[in-house]
């Protein structure tokens, strides 16, 4: 599991690259958090174009990276989500609370 | 019932494992001919499954996990059991959004993926002997 990083203004672009279960959850957490530190980032694009598989820990790591930014009055959003990442998502509600667009420019729109 | 094939594994409880259980497990079921949808609903019951064993099956001591996996008219059944400490409520840990450690970042979503993306589900569990979660996917025939 790889993260990479791109910053537009003061958006954060998290593009996720393998396999994201409870073992990458506990190495990229750590990786993101260092990284909105780092760059003083208000807001958050999850881009899963390349994220091969996500079990339910993919929602424990967005939430709570939900949770930081919008104590700084923040906002998340998904891209590009498969439909098995897609099932985990609306199943645990998470598309309620961090929306999803199609496509990375409709992303950069909304926030 | 038929018993048509059988194979089971068991390794370490150590994270690094969970890919290793997802691969081995969506293997065996490729014999049944599932579609990608399926073979990803089986691959992520089975993290499901393994993770819940690997973090609170054992305390954070050492201790094995066994997949069993059994393919029956059809169907793949999938036994994850370890020998760990068991789970005192059954039916408060299979609640949505539960977890008992809220401060890991759990979804609290385990049960209920592996409940969604197989047919059946069953949990036996004995405190201090450990627990066995059952998973049935019925593979439709093309």
């Amino acid at each position: 599991m790889e993260v990479t990083f791109k910053k537009e203004g003061r958006i954060l672009i998290i593009t996720m690259v393998g396999e994201l279960d409870h073992h990458a959850a506990n190495v990229i957490r750590d990786k993101i958090d260092r990284e909105i530190t780092k760059t003083s980032a208000k807001n958050l694009i999850f881009d899963l174009k390349q994220l091969t598989f996500m079990d339910s820990s993919g929602i424990g790591v967005m939430l709570g990276r939900y949770k930081l930014i919008q104590k700084l009055d923040g906002k998340a959003c998904l891209v590009h989500l498969s439909p098995q990442v897609s099932r985990i998502v609306n199943l645990s509600g998470m598309h309620k609370i961090i929306p999803a667009y199609n496509n990375l420019h409709q992303a950069l729109e909304k926030m | 019932m038929n018993v048509q094939n059988h194979m089971s594994v068991t390794f370490l409880n150590k994270s690094s494992n969970e890919s290793f259980a997802r691969v081995v497990v969506a293997a065996f079921a490729a014999q049944l001919d599932p579609t990608i949808e399926e073979l990803a609903d089986i691959k992520t019951a089975v993290s499901e499954a393994v993770t819940n064993a690997i973090i609170h099956g054992y305390d954070k001591k050492e201790g094995n996990i066994t997949i069993a996996c059994t393919i029956i008219n059809g169907c793949i059944e999938v036994c994850v059991s370890d020998q760990g400490r068991g789970i005192e409520d059954v039916a408060l840990a299979i609640q949505p959004l539960y977890t008992s450690q809220p401060e890991m970042e759990r979804s609290g979503m385990g049960f209920t993926v592996m409940e969604t993306f197989m047919n059946k589900l069953e949990i036996q569990s004995e405190k201090n002997k450990g627990t066995t979660v059952r998973m049935v996917k019925q593979i439709r025939s093309r």
